[in-house]
């Protein structure tokens, strides 16, 4: 029976799973994390018997496409599938309707209304719901509220704290986060870290080494060690994979996610977003397909592409600075014209035969290097076209570039993020300053934004200057952030990421692994919250023996979300030969700074703006 | 200001400027990556044709145009709902907004700050299972671990400990039994220190329910983690009045102020909105938040007067430029420079009397010399009003001379008025009081002002590129006439 299971198990993530193996490439195989999450799937589809139609909350369709496909539902005889939205359900012949959502009050009126409308004379179909990533009371007793919660036969939760999206990448998508945690104070997101990284020990051994900044990463530490103390009793047999965790407060680092991304995979974010590992694209540049079909019919939909690292070429460029894809992209494009050419030379049967066999695998690298190409057309047309307008900022005071920017009606979220810049840089902004970008604000985008800048302050990201010192200049001294000659082609620093800047983030991460941060005790402590190491004893046995040169694996945890280009650094240590050391990066979210000022926002901008 | 940070800032760009400390080293990058870029283009293109006839990529992952591998969860839900949609359904689902900011926040918040107050340590968990014991099939798919309890399921008189963990296990359990105050309590904080939010936000229902709201907030406020639990509670069910209660009971009277203020967002109604403006200027702002709220108010209050008359106006049928340029957007709750905006192209000539004047909008709301400027101008521009564009720059000085001057770059004077279609005569005058010779040069090449960039090459007695810009104006043009005397006046001492 047992061994049964495994071969079932082994064929399914042979034959199904091409998709993930991108997964198991990396240092540590997150492929497990995938499994595990599929394995408690699987068992929570089998528990309602019998056919069934699964009702999305669509949110939760990106994060699920991480985890599964349709093959896997339609094995368990999920044979439909709906979004969720008022109404009456549409018929579907089928024994078990299950509901996949977030615990959210206005999802819950949703299901009501969903059931309430339910033809119950001709209908004997079973509801179900399954919450992601937790249930909650408050959503039950809305359901009870609403006279529906005996409608329900099972209420299960499915616990998705860490997704994985990359062979190196866990992000647990939760994007209030540091809404939660800087503005209202409320450490939800943290006890789910904290679970989701109970989790992860349990599948990857428990981790030896702690270390953490920041007072949300203090939190995160107690309540894991006070989780392993409940624990205490079943020991964890699994020899460790990672030799430390380091856990980073947002609020450690809040310039970092102001300032643009320079990386392909960061420009990519900034100018269209990346969601759930998919990015759409204006259709244009990719519309020539066949040259047959003639320009008819433009498709007007936007272009979606996946983005990571099971696509080769992606793989190699993600991480360059944005000026150095072109040569990058150049350079494969001869390599591919060559291998076409090879044909020429194919004369023997056995020679075309290869040719043949070849051909695959170069019609994948042709057309990714046409998408690439695209993209960073695309992107530089966007970069270059505000290049002819730009002005030399040296000349002029940042002062009178904002107000001019204010003046043009920029994006709101670009002042924002200019000003918070500038206050961030200066430990606040003069009163007089503070006061006047205000007015201006308001008086352009709108008196609302009263709530909005209220939140920034609240944050920490915008504040009157008081009497205190500006400690930034040392730090950025003591850390090397700013590298006046930074190689965007050859890097040999990480401050290529943004052209010049090194993400303090990352900074740190990297002095830890060497020399230490004894060597920076001044500059943490003028850092916001508290460092921190903690030791976890290991069962005897489980301690590793090094292999003389073998390279120690490092998780580093953003708490509060993290941008692709400190993503992009840490990657480029981990490939620097002496480092010696390999990153795992996890998150609760995936930020840039648009999309965090956002969530600090108490009004969203209209898309008009 | 700190020269320092202008320097970083050149560094530290944000989207839509990827400028660098020099655009002209940033231009010559750009050109280098272009030439890249091309390469790399014609090659795909190359290659594409190339393959043309064996394009069939059977092997290629099948993949719909919109980008789903055919197959994947968000594709199947497309799939699957279309072919069961009926007739008189519409063909699509619509999407569900999501675009709120709090998106994922997840239900009743849990929190755990109570753990590490010292707080006595709570829960048998010594009977969990461990579920890992089959170690063949944890390679490829490990359990996961789960508390499993095995607990009596019969009895009913829970103590504190043995509800809280029954919460926890989401079995049925009553609270009623909890009936002092004591007891309350006792139970409140034994689910602050199981630190599971779920069950905090329980027993706080319950607790709402049971207790005066004055007893429970005076408890709530030695409690901080079932209290922020509690807001996060009163504000996913819109209870805005206890809300407020319970601010003002804990002395945060701005966080009050500014959270009954918010609520005007989701009124429509012009009229309620503004009254209910009106009723926040008594609220305990900050002394600052509170002008700015007293200029929302004036402000819509102002907008809604327009609005009526210029409704009127616009219907009968009278005043010309409603008939020339019809409205296409209420100016209800535009922010402040739109509404100016508007002022200057619907009522620019207005005395200072009116509501609608743009002086009386820029004296009431202390409205910046620059904004009021540029605004103006946009608006003047579109009109295609250039005598009005004009006197906007004129000054005269005590000697009586007028000259132009403005509190803006002329470089931004003339984007505006070349966005606007501006025509060559209007925008030449302002490419010649560009200060920078050469950014004056390339504007005026940018802009086809021949006489600008004819007189230039003549004052660098530059006889070549006088030459070369000769190829570029019309062909027997006065243009061409001017630069062919140039050319020919034996006066000019030619450098080349």
């Amino acid at each position: 029976m047992m061994r049964l299971r495994r071969s079932h198990l082994i064929c399914c993530a042979a034959s199904k799973e091409k998709m993930a193996a991108h997964l198991s490439y990396g240092r540590v195989n997150l492929n497990i994390l995938r499994e595990a999450a599929r394995k408690e799937l699987r068992e929570f589809l089998d528990k309602c018997a019998g056919s069934k139609a699964i009702v999305w909350d669509e949110y939760l369709t990106g994060p699920f496409g991480l985890i599964a496909q349709y093959s896997l539902l339609k094995e368990h005889e999920v044979e439909k599938m709906f979004t969720l939205k008022n109404g009456r359900l549409p018929p579907a012949d089928v024994k078990n309707i299950i509901f996949f959502v977030r615990p959210r009050l206005e999802l819950m009126d949703i299901i009501a209304d969903n059931i309430t409308s339910e033809d119950r004379h001709h209908s004997s179909r079973d509801f179900h719901i399954l919450f992601v990533p937790r249930r909650s009371m408050l959503c039950e007793q809305r359901l009870k509220e609403q006279g529906v919660l005996a409608s329900f036969i099972n209420i299960d939760e499915y616990i998705l704290d860490l997704i994985p999206y990359d062979g190196d990448l866990l992000s647990m998508e939760y994007e209030s986060a540091f809404r939660e945690c800087y503005l209202e104070n409320d450490q939800t997101s943290l006890y789910h870290t904290a679970k989701g990284l109970m989790t992860l020990q349990a599948l990857y051994g428990t981790i030896p080494q702690i270390y953490g900044k920041g007072e949300c990463a203090r939190l995160v530490a107690n309540m894991m060690l006070r989780m392993k103390r409940e624990f205490a009793g079943s020991q964890n047999q699994i020899l460790p994979v990672f030799d430390t965790l380091l856990l980073l407060d947002r609020n450690v680092d809040l310039l970092t996610p102001l300032a643009t991304q320079l990386t392909y995979e960061g420009l990519i974010d900034e100018i269209y977003g990346i969601s759930n590992g998919y990015v759409k694209l204006p259709p244009e540049k990719f519309a020539q397909k066949k040259q047959g079909e003639g320009s008819k019919d433009l498709p007007t939909e936007p272009k979606k592409l996946q983005l990571n690292s099971a696509e080769e070429l992606y793989a190699e460029i993600r991480d360059k600075n944005f000026n150095a894809v072109g040569a990058a992209l150049s350079k494969k494009a001869k390599i591919i014209s060559a291998a076409f050419e090879e044909r020429h030379n194919a004369k023997t049967v056995g020679e075309i035969k290869q040719f043949v066999s070849q051909l695959p695998h170069m019609q994948a690298a042709r057309s990714s290097l046409a998408n690439h190409t695209s993209i960073a057309e695309l992107i530089k047309d966007i970069t270059s076209a505000y290049i002819i307008q730009c002005f030399p900022i040296k000349s002029h005071y940042v002062n009178t570039y904002i107000e001019d920017c204010i003046a043009q009606k920029d994006p709101l979220i670009k002042i924002l993020r200019l000003v918070c810049m500038q206050s961030v840089c200066n430990n606040g902004l003069k009163h007089k300053v503070m006061d006047y970008y205000k007015r201006e604000i308001l008086q352009t985008y709108g008196y609302e934004h009263i709530l909005t800048l209220n939140n920034l302050e609240k944050a920490g990201l915008l504040k009157p200057q008081t009497g205190s010192r500006n400690n930034y200049p040392t730090i950025r001294k003591t850390l090397k952030l700013w590298m006046e000659d930074a190689n965007e082609q050859n890097p040999n620093d990480i401050s290529y990421v943004y052209s010049g800047y090194s993400p303090l983030s990352i900074r740190l991460t990297q002095i830890l692994a060497r020399p230490g941060w004894r060597s920076i005790e001044e500059v943490l402590k003028m850092l916001p919250g508290p460092h921190f190491e903690e030791r976890q004893q290991l069962p005897s046995g489980l301690h590793k023996k090094r292999q003389q040169g073998e390279n120690r694996t490092t998780l580093v945890f953003f708490l509060g979300g993290v941008t692709y280009a400190e993503i992009a650094a840490l990657r480029f240590l981990s490939q620097v030969e002496d480092s010696g050391m390999e990153y795992v990066i996890a998150t609760t979210k995936l930020i840039n700074g648009t999309t965090w000022i956002k969530s600090l926002m108490d009004r969203p901008e209209s898309p008009t703006q | 200001l700190d020269q320092k940070w202008t320097s970083w800032c050149s560094v530290l760009q944000l989207p839509a400027n990827f400028a660098q400390p020099e655009a002209s080293s940033v231009k010559e990058k750009g050109t280098k990556k272009q030439v890249k870029l091309k390469e790399s283009r014609q090659a795909v293109n190359n290659i594409r044709r190339l393959v043309e006839e064996d394009d069939d990529e059977d092997d290629v992952e099948r993949v719909s145009w919109s980008g789903e591998p055919v197959g994947s969860i968000s594709w199947s839900v497309k799939e699957t709902a279309a072919s069961s949609q009926r007739a008189d359904r519409e063909p699509a689902f619509p999407k569900i907004s999501t675009d709120t900011p709090s998106i994922s926040r997840s239900q009743s918040g849990y929190s755990l700050s109570s753990l590490f107050k010292g707080k006595p340590k709570v829960g048998n968990f010594q009977t969990f299972s461990d579920a890992l014991t089959d170690s063949s099939v944890r390679l490829y798919a490990p359990e996961l671990r789960k508390p499993k309890s095995e607990y009596k399921d019969y009895v009913s008189d829970w103590s504190p400990e043995e509800t809280v963990q029954r919460l926890q296990q989401g079995k049925a359990v009553s609270l009623e039994r909890f009936r002092t105050l004591q007891d309350k309590l006792l139970l409140l904080d034994h689910a602050i220190a199981a630190h599971d939010g779920n069950v905090i936000t329980a027993v706080l229902i319950y607790l709402k329910r049971t207790l005066c709201k004055e007893v429970l907030f005076r408890e709530l406020e030695s409690r901080q983690t079932a209290l922020r639990h509690f807001i996060h509670y009163l504000s996913e069910t819109q209870n805005q009045r206890l809300l407020l209660e319970l601010h003002r009971a804990l002395g945060r009277a701005e966080d009050a102020a500014l959270l009954q203020y918010k609520e005007h967002l989701s009124i429509t109604d012009e009229n309620k909105r503004r009254d209910f403006l009106k009723n926040c200027l008594s609220l305990p702002f900050s002394a600052e938040d509170l002008a700015h709220v007293q200029d929302h108010y004036t402000l819509l209050e102002r907008q809604i007067i327009i609005e009526v008359t210029d409704r009127q106006a616009e219907r009968g049928g009278k005043v010309e430029i409603f008939q020339k340029f019809p409205r296409k957007a209420l100016i209800l709750n535009m922010p402040l420079i739109t509404t100016l905006y508007y002022c200057c192209f619907y009522h620019y000539a207005e005395s200072e009397g009116t509501f609608s004047s743009p002086l009386n909008i820029r004296q009431t709301f202390k409205i910046s010399e620059k904004q009021y400027f540029v605004t103006a101008l946009a608006a003047r521009a579109k009109l295609k009003a250039w005598l009005d564009v004009d006197a906007l720059f004129a000054s005269r000085n005590w000697l009586g001379f007028t000259r132009k001057k403005s509190p803006l770059s002329f470089q931004r004077v003339v984007d505006i008025l070349q966005k606007n279609s501006a025509p060559t005569h209007v925008l030449q005058d302002y490419v010649a009081l560009v200060d920078d010779g050469e950014l004056r040069l390339t504007l005026a090449q940018k802009h086809k002002c021949h006489d600008i960039v004819i007189s230039t090459y003549r004052d660098m007695k530059d006889r070549q590129l006088l030459l070369g810009y000769r190829g570029k104006v019309v062909r027997g043009s006065a243009e061409e006439r001017k630069i062919d005397d140039l050319l020919s006046n034996p006066q000019i001492r030619w450098k080349n």
